[in-house]
Formats: structure tokens, sequence, C-alpha cells
């Protein structure tokens, strides 16, 4: 399997992925 | 110069200083990863050298010293404001939205920074040859740096969100 990291597009787009994930995870973890 | 006693006021300094070393040191990661890097396999290889004698020598100095900068300037703004502490501890629990968002930001540059410091910059002085390596050696480390640097880039995306958003929590 080819590593996303050695595409631009894939790792910004898991930078939006990630950006997503800690979105939602911010309310949860403060409580 | 009331002004100089308040504050509010030198945390709003550093933060000042915070985002132009921060814009320094992100738009270097960017333009590694979005301009120099799909760029250089196709310059020909006699000129190669121009890019990595001259400019990316000059380009990882301002790279790796902003980036010491932003964190160093991060944690004073922390300090002054008082959330430091519970910043680092995530802000678990604090029932402060706020707290959380600013402190995960906070672990993802300085996970930025460690990759600067202790992957990238390391590396990348055996692909400038201030460090000997035979060839082999060199590719290895070009290709440890670029990796380092693409993880960079992946999380300067919710690091700059976490640090630009984190007004909209309370």
């Amino acid at each position: 399997m080819k590593n996303p990291l050695d595409s631009l597009g894939q790792t910004v787009a898991l930078g939006f992925v990630l950006t997503l994930i800690v979105a939602f995870l911010i309310p949860i973890i403060s409580q | 110069m009331e002004i100089l006693s308040s504050q509010a006021y030198w945390v709003f300094f550093f933060r000042w200083l915070h985002i132009l070393s921060g814009i320094m040191w992100i738009g270097h990661l960017w333009y590694f990863n979005f301009t120099q890097a799909p760029t250089v396999p196709k310059i020909p290889m006699e000129l190669r050298p121009a890019i990595t004698k001259f400019i990316l020598p000059e380009a990882l100095f301002w790279f790796r010293w902003s980036a010491f900068a932003t964190w160093v300037t991060g944690l004073i703004v922390g300090g002054l404001s008082g959330w430091l502490v519970p910043a680092i501890m995530l802000g678990v629990g604090s029932g402060s939205q706020h707290v959380t968002a600013i402190g995960i930001g906070m672990w993802l540059g300085t996970i930025m920074l460690f990759n600067v410091w202790i992957i990238i910059w390391p590396n990348q002085r055996k692909v400038i040859g201030l460090v000997q390596a035979d060839d082999a050696g060199k590719k290895a480390a070009a290709r440890r740096a670029s990796l380092a640097s693409r993880v960079n880039t992946l999380l300067s995306i919710p690091m700059l969100y976490c640090m630009a958003a984190n007004h909209f929590y309370t």
C-alpha cells in the first residue's frame, strides 16, 4: 500500500479529516 | 506609556510575536511541501545545487529558529494568561472548551517542533552536506526528513484550527 504522506493532496485531506475529529473531541474532552 | 503597565498589552505583544514567528515557520513548511518538494524533481540535475547548496540551508535556518521562537512565545502567552498548566492537561474535566482547544493546539505544535529539531534538521544536515554521509545515507536521510515534514503539514491544519478557532469555544 502506498504511503498517503507521499501524496500532498492526501496529506492535506487527512489534515482536514483530523481537524474534524479534533473539533468534535474538544467539547467531549473538556467535560 | 501607561499601556506598558497593562498585563493585557503584554499578552497581546507576545501573541503578536507568536503570530509573526508562526507565519514564518508554517510559511517555510508549506514552501517546502507545496513548492520545493514537487518542483525539485523537474529541475535539471546540474541546476539542483542552487536549491540544495544555497536556498535550502537558508530556508532551513529561518524554518527551525522561527519554529523555536513560535513555541517559546506561545508558552509566554499561556503563562501570562494563566491557562498554561490547564492547557497542558488538555483542559480535561475543566468544563472550558477554550482551554481544551488551545491545549490540543499546543500539543500539536509541540509535536511539530520535536519533528523539526529532532528529525527534520539532523537529517537535512546530511542532505545539505553539513554532516558526512554516503549516497545511500543521504537518500535515507532525505526520506526521513520528507516524511516528518509531511506529518507536520498534516498536523498544521488541525493545529491552526485550534489556535484560531478557540474563541468560538467557551
